[in-house]
Order: structure tokens, then C-alpha cells, then sequence
């Protein structure tokens, strides 16, 4: 239920609005028809004559070489029609350019169980996987790293060679300001440990990829992926054909949520079968093998240090996180960046310090989850300002309140704040739930929680070096009046398609019926990164408004030459084409087109976007910059039976400011799903490992890589919701519009620790929140000890020297101080950070920059 | 995704010809009436069969009698059908609510009460598949040499599954057993095994025809409860469950009681207690805490499903005082009715 949407410029938002027609109203979904009445193709769907089905053959030993892959029974088998093996594909690929440490197939090496060593193709599903299970393989057992812990204590043998610092893959130290002098300066400074459990995307389609070949050297590519962009470029480094030859089709997803968005070895395998085979290939992974693509939430530890003054405002932050990385980079050096990034993003933050370190284990890849690394450290700091209110007698949502960062700023670590719309969020939740008069005063076993939280609406950089365009837009229109508008964007359930639509749309005052879409398609589409870092609605919207002013101004240029009035005068609406003071004289859009087309010739257009570039300098800067922040607050109320500790969330309140709704119930089922993924994560999820005893066995494995038994809720399992959304009108946003898909997932989890702390006197500092750790604190409170559960402890790890930055307050100018590095050239500046296009374009006679 | 290995599948139309099917048939032939878990265990490959015998084309196999004064229900009545019938839920309220706690509606539409009686023992070491369970080495329930639960245990203990033999067990029900050589019928509780490898008492070539519950089971005789505990409102195994029956005569004192618990040992565990205590006194408060201190002993949680194993030991207790509490008609304490499970 939406409760209300409320301006904060209201004069200004309702001058705007006026003026839009179909945007910010609840128009309904241009892929819905198709998706409620199973028209949709997603990859499974795709089926072509003759297609060779492929089973991945994984390993069932956490760490070993291979010794020997015998295929002597599978080959055997009627109707196998083929193998690989990953010296067939010797070029490793990888979603970050610093971090391409991946094979299709494992050359080798098996790095977890699960990992793929070969492929087998025959004519059925059945075959290939009888064939699969009857390959066999050799393995020569290396020592298996299952945790942090021991990869910080075992440096040999190495996961990967080029980790930072034997199985640690990467090390960050960060210290804007003056973190000691802030924390003298502190009344009290609370110090606590806290643990984020890792867990799965879970979306419902299972990934699938299928591709056929053209020729020896032309391959198209059809997979459920966020990221066709990324996909295509892992295939052109893999496969040794140009990238030209190389066509990747995004299909429509059935839920990513960050779990699509790596190139996978199952999409390199079939294309290459396809070319080996000359037939298509196709693949569609058991539930158990998304387990092992995984590519989740990083299991994190935290340790964080805050320093307060008696009224609340904080002096300085510590905080050293670790993250259990599973056996391969994928995102996870952004990942480790990013659970540090975004602290300073909410409240004022004078001086930071952050250390971060992501090691590498024998398991499945961690990698992006809605929220990607920021909800680990989100929990910790809303819990601690939950605990920090409770010491100083302040109430939660006041010293918030009191902390609240202003709008315009550029924070401690660099990053550019636009507006800020957390302080109505905050008030929004707080009238709703009751607060003032509920908290602290609800009956025992009763509670109410709050927290809040930012995030990015679009990563500020590209995930590699370059200067071209984030998003493009390609449009399309011809005298049938039909718009045919082209990007690479990809649908995965959260209605990217809808808003490319709704944006050309508006600009061109036509019907949403009017437009085709050809989106996903790195034949067909001009280049958009990706549906990751919640940055499509912005950065695509914006590339479509550009495409459709500029389609709109033609079109104008020959009408109102045509029509002898000033070109300034023409109104697009209701599918037509008039003068703003002659209505009675408009012409239909489709004969607009015919006058246009008429007078230059065959109609395109294009737009694109690239982000403004962020005031950070330093190595590390890149990632944390985005063009806007959205913000949320959110109440969560529990009940809590003291007897077994089980506990109910009986209802949630959120607010999120999402700058402006482009369609409210587009939105709003983002903010509820985001609500729905945060209540799994915080309840029940747990991508958890069991390793069998040393002595007995080697094994360490996936616990339940099943749906049945990886706890995730139902619908029926949610509590009754009540979402706000709160509209600043960020000027960095198409028509104001920030992010909805993953800052409100965030508030979530603190929401709940602190809610449960409020009915039962029980700190669980540490998630998901299970009933015995309720029971167990519960049992403390009586024996008169800490009613506390949680990390005791944190690993000692050496993160070396920090880099440090001075502040903006500081007079600093962005640049870290200290960095050995700093003298290195090229586009990629020594920084870390891009160089400005111009001095770029300068220094090299392109821009474009490749990862090599 | 996961599919099944080749099979033969025979369906026979009667029960003669099925029991004859299965004798004649190789080793490695099972029976199957849902499916719901053979087959998917059948995918995973931990449990095998050549060939399989349907009882689903046996006409009235899957008839329910719940006007006769024992309440008769055929083996292959569906879990929705059983919950569906108005004067079943009347008399047997605990037994519905039970079968309504099972799974999932889709699930229920399928499985069938004799599937449920009959349902594998469950453990998270071996419902995987052959490429997981390879990882492990197996174990002593299929093919492996060790109980990775209890690595130095001889025996297996997978958990007793199914939602409808605690309380039909505490019901006092009877099931009738029919091979192609002999027919029987054995009370329910007898038919269980507390070993989860061989954790039936009945024959691989027995069928399971009938249900027969007492009439003296009824709601007009005895009043009985079912709780069960398990992670999400829908979808999951019990990792406990308890299911009490309590016969009163008309000044209230108990002239009978039964009570077993589930997920929580290879079979139904029987609290043979609750008699001793319960038997020629009216339900008290200090009975109850009794006999919920005895079951907690009884109750033997393994780490080989949801929840922490110590934590389901001490759920027993509670869990055990809010079903006999139930049934004395005392207010719940502090269980929320999150805890309670409703027929819909
Ligand atoms: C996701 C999921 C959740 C589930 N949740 C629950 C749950 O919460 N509670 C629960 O109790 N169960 C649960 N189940 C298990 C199962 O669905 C039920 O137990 C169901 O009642 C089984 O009945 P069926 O007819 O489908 O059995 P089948 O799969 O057909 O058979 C099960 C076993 O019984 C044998 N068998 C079947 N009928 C007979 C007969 N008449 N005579 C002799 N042997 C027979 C078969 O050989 C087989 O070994 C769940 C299953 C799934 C897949
Ligand atoms: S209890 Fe032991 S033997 Fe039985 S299935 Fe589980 S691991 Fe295997």
C-alpha cells in the first residue's frame, strides 16, 4: 500500500507535473501482457533444430589438481555427440578487469565443489547428464581454505597467484581526516563486532544460455544475463574470434538481483560447442548449479568503532571488515571497496577510517546481491547507532535525525551528495508506525525497530576503462508512426523496458502502444552496460530523453516549417502535433513523421549518457561515486515469544526517496520486493557450507543447495507493509528520478536487530537472526549476563599502510596523500580514478580503453 | 534441471495386480502412488528403481469413509481430499490439521495419505544429489560406509517425515497391509521402525490399502492436538512436531492418553509416559510440565535438518506443553498463534 507520495517542492513538482503526461502515472507494464500470459521467451524457451544439450561436468573435491579427465564411458554412451575441456579454452576471463582469474573450464585446477572441469554434449538432457556422471576424474587434493580465518593463516598453497597477499585476493586502508583526534574528541566511542551471513539471489529462472554458430567464426548467443555488454566481451577474450563475428541477445530474465550480471562459463562453453559442434548448444543449470554460479552476498565480518559526542554527533568511524570471497574475484574487489564506500553517505561523518579485506576460500564466488557489500556494513552502523541512542538517552530516530549529512556536500570520502530526502523519510516512518508514542513503551515481547540507509542510483565508472558512453539509445521512426527505439538494455523483472518506453513516450507525446523496442542485443542495440548498480532508470532515461528530444526537434524543425509557425510553439500530445495556441489544427504524430521524413530523408536519432565525474582522487576513489543518492528509512515491528524465541514481523514501514516516481507501481514493487529480499536475508538466508571432519573426509560442500532446504520466505511468510515515497526531484535524474530496486532493502535488517532489542532487551548482532540466538541472549538476560549474541571476536589482519586522504573540510583536494603510485600514466590516471575525457582524448588518439 | 532416469512404469487397475506386479518384478521395483517423493528422490538418484508400480489407476483405492463409525481411508486419497472432507475434519480435527500442514496445496493435490505413511526418512547428508552426495563419499543410508551425523554411529538417523503418522499413531490407527501372498492388518505404530535406513516394518512387496481410524478417536470421545515447527508458514518438513491424544470420562479424568513426536528420532517417538501420569487424574498444569520433561528426553534432535539440533530439544519441551494445553483447554501462555496451524 502506498500511503502517500510527497513533494518536497511542491510548487515546483506541481509546475513538472502538469506538464507530463504518462509519466508518474501508474501506466501498466509494456512486457506485463506478455509475462502474465507466458508469451515471454526467456533463455530456456529459445529452441532450435538439432540443438546439442550440454551438462557441465563439476568437481566433487574442494581443492585439487586435476590428474586426469577420462571420457572413455561417457563417449561410449549413444547419442553423445561431443566433449571439452578447458585447455580448448585457455584464456581466462573475468568481470573486472584486474581480477580475470576465471577458465570456462577448469585447467588444472578445481578451486570448490561445484566447479566445472569439462563439458559433455549429446542429443537429450537425459544423456548428457548420464554422460557427465559417468566422466572421470583424477584429482590430486590440495589443502582446503573454508574460512577467512584459515586463509589469513594459510598463505600457501595459493588460490590464486596474483592474490594481494598470499590467500588474501585483495587489501584496502583508507583514512580520510583524522580519525584519532576525532575519536579523542568523543564522549563515547562503542566498539562491536558483527557478522553478515552470505546468501543467494534465488531468482527464480534458473540461468540458461543457448547459441548457434554461423560460419566457423560467427556465434550468436542467446542467455539469461544482466549484462549482454559484459558477456560479449568475455566471449570475444575467450573464443579468439573478433567481436564483431560475436552476437550476445539478452533474454528476458526471471529475476537476476545481481546473479546474472558476471559472464558465466556455462555461456562461453555452449558458444564454443556450437563452433566445435556445428550445432546449436544449449545449457540450463539445475537449481543446485546456481548455487555454485552463486556470485551472492559476501559472508562479512565487521569491526566498528564509532566515536560520539553526548549529543549524538559522531567524531569518527573505524571500521575493518573481512569478506569470504568463495574461490574466484568476480565483482569482489568492488565488493570489498563498496563495504566501506557508502558509510559516509547518510549522516555526518567528519573522519573515517576504513579497512577492508576480501579472502579467498574453497567455495562457490561471491560477487553482487541487491545492495552489493553495502548492506554488511549498513547493518552494523544502524545497529551501533541504535545501541549508541541507548546510551546516551537519545531516542533512535532523533539522533539520526541530529546526524542527518546536508544536501550538496561532498562527504569525507569524497563522494558528491545531490539531494537528500532522508529526514522526511525518517518522519514519514516515524508518523507512520507511532513511534513517538510506541517506542519503548510497546509490552514485553513487543518492538519496534528503526534504520535507515543510501545507495547509488548508477555506478559513477564503468567496470573497465573507458570513455565512451554508459547507456546509448538508437531510435527509429518512419511514417507508419511506429517509434522503434534500440538500447542494450536488459529486462530482468524490474521494468527497465517500461521506463526506456515511457521516456520516448513522453518526449514524443505519443502511446506506449506506439513503441517497439528492440532491447539486448549486441548486433542490434547500441551499448548499455548492464541492469546492475541500480543504474538503468537514470542512465538509460537519460540516454532515451536525449534520443527523443532530438527525434522531437526534428520533427518539430520540418512541422513548423511546414506549417509556417515557430518551431517553439509545437506541442507533442495525445499523438499529435499542433501549435500550442491552435489545437484545432493538429496533425496526427504518424503525419508529423511524413512531413519530417519527407523533408530530411530516412529518421534517426541517438542519445547517450555518461556520468559526471566524481571530486575523488585517490586509488579506491572509483567505486562509491554515482550521480545521485536514493535514501530510505524504515520501521520494523516484531513480537517475539520469549519462551522459544521464534518472533513474527508483524508489520513494515518504509520510506524511500526516490526523486521521483516514474511510474508508482513500477516503484512500489521494487520498494516491496527490496522489503521482502531484506526480510529473507535478515529471518532465514544462509548460503552456508558443512565441512565433514578432517580426519574422515575432505569434503567441504554447499549445505543445501536445494530451494526446499535454503530457507528463503513465501509470500505467505511477509508482513503487512506500508511504503512512502518521497520525491526530491534530484536534477542529476530523468525527470528527477533516483533509484528504487535496492536502497530499500537495506534498512531491513538493523530495522529488525533493533526492533528485537526493543521487545526482548536482546542485542543479536549478527544476521540472519535465528530463534535459538533470541533464546540464548534471553538466557543470558537472566543469569545477569550480556544479553548479547554475536561475533566475540575479529580476525587480526594486517591491511598495511592506509592511503591517506585529507578532507574535504580538511582543504584536501581528493588525492591521497601517500600514494607510492601516484606517478603512473596513461587514461587510467594514477589516481585509480578516470582521467577527464578531454585530457584523455588528448594524450591518446582515442578513447576508447581497453583492460590490457 | 533435474529429470528422471529411465524407468518402466506399470499401472494396474486392481490391488491383486499391483502386489503381484511388484513380487514378480526384479529387485529393484518400488511402488508409487503421488510421487511427490519418489519421484524427486528418484531425480536426485538416492533412491533407484527399475521399475515402478503405479497405484494410482486402482479404481476406490482412494475412497474415504468417514460417515462408518472407524473411519476407513484408502491409501491413495489425496492429502487435499482428505482435508476437504467435511466430517473427517469434524471428528479428527488434529488428524486435518496435520494433513493441511503438509507441504504445499499443489503437493497435497498430489501426495496421497499412504505415501505419507510411508514417506523416506529425511536427512540434508542425503536428500541431494548423486554429484553432491559423490562430494561427500555417500554415506551409511546409500551407498557409503559412514554416518557423517554421528561418524562413529553403526546406525542411520535420518528423521521420520511424515505429518499424519504422529497423529495417527496417538489416534490409535491401523493400517492394512496386502502382498500378493498375504494380507495383515498392524496398528500404525507398529509399522515403524526407529532406524532410518530400514524404517519401515512393513515388506518392500507390501501395499498399504487402507487407514483404519477408531471410532473411539473421535472428537466425541477424545480430544487431540497436533503441533508442528518448521521455518516458513508453508512448503516445509517438520523439524518437531507433536501429536497427543487425550480420552476423558465425563468428570474429566483422563482414562487414556497417547502422545508421539515427530522429526525427532528414525520413527514416531512414543512418550509412553503420558499414560502413567495422565491416567485416573484430571490434566493439570504439574502433569503437563511432567510429561513434557520426559519427552524432551525422549526426543533425539539431529543436526541433519533445519534449525539447531540443541535448540529443537528444547523446543520439545515447549511444544509438547502447548499441544497438551490445547487439549486441557488452558490458554496458551506466550506461543503466538504463529506457532498454531489452521485447516483453510
Ligand atoms: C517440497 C516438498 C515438501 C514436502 N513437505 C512435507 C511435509 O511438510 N510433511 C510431510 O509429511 N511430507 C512432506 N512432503 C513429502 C510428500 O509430499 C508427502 O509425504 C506425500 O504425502 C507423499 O505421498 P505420495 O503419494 O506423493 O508418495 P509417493 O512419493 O508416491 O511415495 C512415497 C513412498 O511411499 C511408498 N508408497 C506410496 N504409497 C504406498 C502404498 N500405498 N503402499 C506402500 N508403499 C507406498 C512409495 O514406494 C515411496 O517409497 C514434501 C514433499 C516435497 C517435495
Ligand atoms: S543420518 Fe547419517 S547415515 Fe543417515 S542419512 Fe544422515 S548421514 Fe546418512
Amino acid at each position: 500500500m502506498v500511503k502517500a507520495i510527497s513533494k518536497l517542492n511542491d510548487e515546483l513538482a506541481d509546475a513538472t507535473e502538469s506538464q507530463l503526461k504518462i509519466i508518474g502515472k501508474p501506466f501498466r507494464r509494456v512486457d506485463g501482457r506478455a509475462k502474465v500470459t507466458g508469451q515471454t521467451q526467456f533463455a530456456d524457451d529459445v529452441q532450435f533444430p538439432r540443438t546439442a544439450y550440454v551438462k557441465l561436468v563439476r568437481s566433487t573435491v574442494p581443492h585439487a589438481r586435476i590428474k586426469n579427465i577420462d571420457f572413455s564411458a561417457a563417449l561410449a554412451m549413444e547419442g553423445v555427440l561431443g566433449t571439452l575441456i578447458g585447455e580448448e579454452l585457455p584464456d581466462k576471463f573475468g568481470i573486472l578487469p584486474v581480477s580475470e582469474d576465471e577458465h570456462a573450464l577448469a585447467v588444472d585446477t578445481v578451486r570448490f565443489v561445484g566447479d566445472a572441469l569439462a563439458a559433455v554434449a549429446a542429443v537429450s538432457e537425459d544423456i548428457a547428464h548420464a554422460a557427465a556422471l559417468a566422466v572421470e576424474v583424477e584429482y590430486e587434493p590440495l589443502l582446503t581454505i573454508s574460512s577467512v580465518e584459515e586463509a589469513l593463516c594459510t598463505p600457501e598453497p595459493q588460490i590464486h597467484e596474483y592474490a594481494d597477499d598470499g590467500n588474501i585476493h585483495k587489501k584496502v586502508s583508507l583514512k580520510f581526516g583524522d580519525v584519532e583526534a576525532g575519536m579523542e574528541q568523543a564522549d563515547i566511542i562503542l566498539e562491536d563486532n558483527f557478522f553478515y551471513e552470505g546468501s543467494n539471489h534465488l531468482a527464480l529462472e534458473q540461468h540458461s544460455a543457448i547459441a548457434f554458430a554461423e560460419d566457423d567464426d560467427r556465434v550468436t548467443l542467446y542467455s539469461s544475463t544482466q549484462c549482454p555488454h559484459y558477456v560479449h566481451r568475455a566471449l570475444t577474450k575467450t573464443l579468439d574470434i573478433p567481436a564483431s563475428r560475436i552476437r550476445v541477445i539478452a533474454c528476458s530474465n526471471g529475476g537476476a538481483f545481481g546473479g546474472k550480471s558476471d559472464p558465466f562459463n556455462h555461456e562461453i562453453v555452449v558458444a564454443k560447442l556450437a563452433l566445435k559442434l556445428g550445432r546449436p548448444a544449449k545449457i540450463t543449470l539445475t537449481r543446485e548449479e546456481v548455487f555454485y554460479c552463486h556470485r551472492g552476498r559476501h559472508p562479512v565480518q565487521m569491526h566498528l568503532k564509532t566515536g560520539f559526542r553526548k549529543d549524538g554527533t559522531m567524531t569518527a568511524q573505524h571500521l575493518r571488515t573481512t569478506l569470504d570471497g568463495g574461490a574466484y574475484g568476480s565483482y569482489g574487489v568492488a565488493s570489498t571497496y563498496y563495504t566501506g564506500a557508502l558509510q559516509t553517505t547518510t549522516y555526518k561523518l567528519p573522519n573515517y577510517w576504513f579497512e577492508g579485506a576480501r579472502a579467498f576460500t574453497n567455495k562457490p564466488p561471491c560477487g553482487p546481491k541487491r545492495g552489493h557489500g553495502t548492506p554488511q556494513p549498513r547493518f552494523g552502523f544502524e545497529v551501533q547507532l541504535d545501541k549508541a541512542a541507548h546510551r546516551l538517552g537519545i531516542d533512535p530516530a532523533e539522533l539520526r535525525l541530529r546526524n542527518l549529512l546536508e544536501p550538496n556536500t561532498i562527504t569525507a570520502n569524497w563522494l558528491q551528495i545531490g539531494t537528500i530526502g532522508l529526514k522526511e523519510c525518517i518522519e514519514a516512518v516515524v508518523r507512520g508506525s507511532g513511534w513517538k508514542e510506541r517506542y519503548g513503551k510497546l509490552p514485553e515481547g513487543r518492538g519496534l525497530g528503526l534504520a535507515c540507509s543510501a545507495y547509488m542510483t548508477g555506478a559513477g565508472l564503468p567496470i573497465y576503462w573507458n570513455h565512451m558512453p554508459q547507456s546509448g539509445v538508437q531510435i527509429k521512426l518512419d511514417r507508419s508512426g511506429n517509434v522503434a527505439v534500440f538500447c542494450g538494455e536488459t529486462e530482468i523483472g524490474q521494468g527497465s523496458d517500461s521506463i526506456l518506453a515511457v521516456v520516448v513516450a513522453e518526449v514524443l507525446g505519443i502511446d506506449l502502444k506506439d513503441i517497439r523496442l528492440c532491447v539486448g542485443d549486441t548486433d542490434l542495440t547500441p551499448v548499455d552496460l548492464g541492469s546492475y548498480s541500480s543504474r538503468v532508470t537514470l542512465m538509460v532515461g537519460h540516454a532515451a530523453k536525449q534520443a527523443a528530444e532530438r527525434a522531437r526537434d526534428k520533427i518539430a524543425e520540418a512541422v513548423a516549417e511546414h506549417m509556417e509557425v515557430p518551431k517553439d510553439s509545437l506541442v507533442f500530445a495525445n499523438r499529435t502535433v499542433f501549435p500550442a495556441d491552435e489545437p484545432e489544427n493538429a496533425i496526427e504524430f504518424s503525419e508529423a513523421v511524413v512531413i519530417a521524413e519527407s523533408r530530411f530523408g530516412t529518421l534517426g536519432t541517438t542519445g547517450s549518457y555518461i556520468p559526471p565525474r566524481a571530486p575523488g582522487r585517490y586509488r579506491g576513489a572509483g567505486v562509491g561515486p554515482s550521480p545521485t543518492y536514493s535514501y530510505s528509512a524504515s520501521v520494523l515491528e516484531v513480537e517475539v515469544d520469549p519462551e522459544t524465541g521464534l518472533y513474527e514481523v508483524i508489520k513494515v514501514w518504509m520510506a524511500h526517496d526516490i526523486g521521483r516516481a516514474l511510474n508508482p507501481v513500477l516503484a512500489l514493487g521494487q520498494i516491496e520486493g527490496s522489503i521482502y529480499m531484506g526480510l529473507g536475508e535478515a529471518v532465514m538466508e544462509e548460503q552456508a557450507f558443512r565441512r565433514l571432519p578432517k580426519r574422515l573426509s575432505g569434503a567441504l560442500v554447499h549445505k543445501m543447495p536445494s530451494m526446499l532446504e535454503y530457507k528463503s520466505p513465501g509470500f505467505h511468510d511477509m508482513p503487512e507493509m506500508t511504503c512512502y515515497m518521497i520525491e526530491t526531484d534530484d536534477e542529476q535524474g530523468p525527470y528527477g528520478a533516483k533509484e528504487a530496486g535496492q536502497g530499500p532493502l537495506l534498512p531491513i535488517m538493523p530495522a529488525l536487530a533493533n526492533a528485537i532489542f526493543d521487545a526482548v532487551g536482546v542485542r543479536v548482532d549478527q544476521v540472519p537472526i535465528h530463534p535459538d540466538f533470541i533464546l540464548k541472549g534471553l538466557q543470558a538476560k537472566k543469569n545477569g549476563r550480556d544479553p548479547r549474541v554475536g561475533p566475540t571476536s575479529f580476525p587480526d589482519v594486517d591491511y598495511g599502510e592506509p592511503l591517506i586522504v585529507h578532507t574535504p573540510a580538511q582543504g584536501g583536494d581528493g588525492r591521497a596523500a601517500n600514494d607510492p603510485k601516484a606517478s603512473k600514466k596513461g587514461l587510467r590516471s594514477a589516481s585509480g580514478t578516470m582521467k577527464k575525457r578531454e585530457d584523455a582524448l588528448k594524450e591518446h588518439s582515442s578513447a576508447t580503453l581497453t583492460t590490457d | 534441471m533435474l529429470r528422471l532416469p529411465p524407468i518402466k512404469l506399470v499401472a494396474p487397475t486392481t490391488v491383486q495386480a499391483a502386489a503381484k506386479a511388484i513380487a514378480t518384478s526384479d529387485d529393484n521395483a518400488r511402488l508409487v502412488a503421488g510421487g511427490t517423493d519418489l519421484w524427486p528422490n528418484m531425480k536426485r538418484r538416492h533412491q533407484k528403481a527399475d521399475t515402478v508400480v503405479s497405484l494410482m489407476s486402482i479404481p476406490d483405492l482412494d475412497s474415504i469413509d468417514s460417515a462408518n463409525a472407524n473411519m476407513r481411508i484408502g491409501a491413495t486419497a489425496t492429502l487435499a481430499n482428505i482435508i476437504r472432507d467435511d466430517k473427517l475434519r469434524a471428528r479428527f480435527p488434529a488428524f486435518a490439521v496435520a494433513v493441511a500442514s503438509i507441504s504445499s496445496p499443489p503437493l497435497r493435490n498430489m501426495g496421497t495419505i499412504g505415501g505419507n505413511l510411508c514417506v523416506d526418512t529425511r536427512c540434508t547428508y542425503y536428500n541431494q544429489t548423486e554429484e553432491w552426495r559423490r562430494s561427500i563419499d555417500y554415506c551409511l543410508k546409500e551407498d557409503g560406509k559412514i554416518c557423517w551425523v554421528a561418524t562413529k554411529s553403526p546406525k542411520c538417523w535420518a528423521h521420520t517425515a511424515s505429518d499424519s503418522a504422529p497423529i495417527l499413531c496417538a489416534l490409535d490407527a491401523k493400517v492394512r497391509l496386502v502382498s500378493a501372498s498375504a494380507r495383515r492388518e498392524l496398528p500404525l505404530a507398529d509399522m515403524y521402525v526407529d532406524d532410518g535406513i530400514d524404517y519401515l516394518a512393513k515388506q518392500p512387496d507390501e501395499i498399504l490399502t487402507e487407514v483404519l481410524v477408531p471410532g473411539s478417536s473421535d472428537s466425541d470421545h477424545c480430544r487431540s492436538a497436533f503441533w508442528k515447527l518448521r521455518r516458513r508458514g508453508s512448503i516445509d518438513f517438520s523439524t518437531l512436531s507433536v501429536a497427543a491424544a487425550v480420552w476423558t470420562d465425563d468428570n474429566d479424568v483422563v482414562t487414556r492418553a497417547s502422545m508421539y513426536l515427530g522429526a525427532v528420532g528414525s520413527a514416531p517417538m512414543p512418550v509412553a509416559e503420558i499414560d502413567t501420569v495422565l491416567v485416573g487424574n484430571k490434566m493439570s498444569e504439574d502433569g503437563i510440565a511432567e510429561i513434557a520433561h520426559v519427552a524432551h528426553k525422549i526426543a533425539r534432535p539431529m543436526d541433519n535438518t533445519d534449525f539447531a539440533a540443541s535448540w529443537r530439544g528444547k523446543m520439545t519441551v515447549q511444544y509438547v506443553t502447548a499441544v497438551l494445553r490445547e487439549i486441557a483447554g488452558l490458554p496458551q501462555l506466550r506461543m503466538r498463534p504463529r506457532h498454531r496451524l489452521k485447516v483453510v
